[in-house]
């Protein structure tokens, strides 16, 4: 019996996605569901320290018209060991931001294939699938998978408490959808 | 009919873990294929390796060595291509193995209640007394019987 090739994809619709590092491993992201990107210390005075242990990759949260975004260390998100963060990517449509390493490159995939069904625990909320770039696979981040519904509640309630200054957008680059 | 129930005379291919051999049958490998680089990324499936690329293909790398011989291998020869589940919701899942794999024509004697689910049935081959292993319950994520999304570009 021989291993038939992947389906074709059909018709090959592109996506732009960012390639970024955390912690040494590389990541991707569609480009439509990153708002904004910031470096580390333009967020300095902006943030506000959150400690919630239940939900202790997420350190600090910004505060946008009435809502808190909370910034989730990606490195801590995935299990990897810790490494020194220097930009924040604000995701589009989301109360979420996310603490990266560094961008490597903006580029377009042409395909995404399903997660393997082996992969049958967290993984399977973290990622959109897989996708083959230079005959490199890369993980496609789902920007829904980085916190849930009852962490947001969690971290909703841990900082009702504390006054968050307003963030500034003036040093953060917007990106268009 | 599954497979566990067709058990007679049956066509399986012999792959060797280590010191030890064990048995599929041969209607569940797609391929024997030599290492190529594997990927990987963060995930929390424990007995998963990484990917490998297969014509096009991204294939989970399940190293089932720590379950049937206690140890990891050392040294990875092939990777056995198999598949896991039916018609629609067909997985394939890449076994590194640590040898020449072989085809035989082998009778097949049933699991019996006290086996390991891992065992789907036992056989007979040089003197050796070998399980035929079922991969549904060796593998991690049991193939659901909807199909998965479909793959987007």
């Amino acid at each position: 019996m021989r291993l038939k090739p992947a389906p074709a994809v059909k018709p090959l619709r592109t996506e732009q996605i960012i390639l970024f590092r955390s912690s040494n491993q590389i990541f991707a992201i569609s480009s439509g569901s990153v708002q904004e990107v910031r470096s580390v210390d333009s967020l300095a005075g902006a943030a506000i320290d959150v400690s919630e242990p239940r939900v202790d990759k997420v350190r600090h949260a910004i505060r946008r018209g009435d809502r808190n975004l909370y910034v989730v260390n990606v490195a801590l998100h995935f299990g990897l060991t810790f490494s020194a963060a220097t930009l924040v990517f604000v995701l589009r449509k989301s109360r979420v931001a996310l603490l990266i390493d560094a961008i490597d490159k903006m580029t377009t995939m042409t395909m995404l294939q399903a997660l393997p069904n082996a992969f049958c625990h967290e993984e399977r909320r973290w990622y959109r699938g897989l996708t083959v770039l230079d005959q490199s696979v890369i993980p496609v981040v789902s920007p829904e998978g980085f916190l849930t519904r009852d962490e947001l509640s969690l971290l909703d309630a841990r900082s009702a408490t504390a006054a968050l200054p307003p963030s500034s957008s003036a040093a953060g680059l917007e990106l268009n959808p | 009919m599954s497979f566990s129930e067709q058990l007679d005379s049956c066509s399986c291919v012999l792959l060797r873990l280590g010191e030890r051999r064990f048995a599929l049958a041969a209607e569940q490998v797609a391929e024997l294929v030599a290492p190529s680089r594997i990927f990987r990324f963060a995930h929390r499936t424990s007995q998963i390796d990484g990917v490998i690329l297969r014509r096009g293909r991204v294939v989970a790398v399940c190293d089932l060595a720590e379950t049937l011989i206690g140890k990891r291998l050392g040294m990875r020869r092939f990777y056995l291509i198999a598949t896991r589940g039916r018609q629609s919701a067909m997985d394939w899942v890449a076994l590194p193995v640590s040898g020449e794999c072989e085809l035989i024509q082998a009778d097949l004697t049933p699991a019996g209640a006290s086996d390991s689910p891992h065992v789907a049935a036992w056989l007979s081959h040089d003197g050796e007394v070998i399980e035929v292993l079922n991969l549904n319950a060796l593998t991690p994520g049991l193939v659901p019987a909807p199909a998965e999304p479909e793959a987007r570009a």
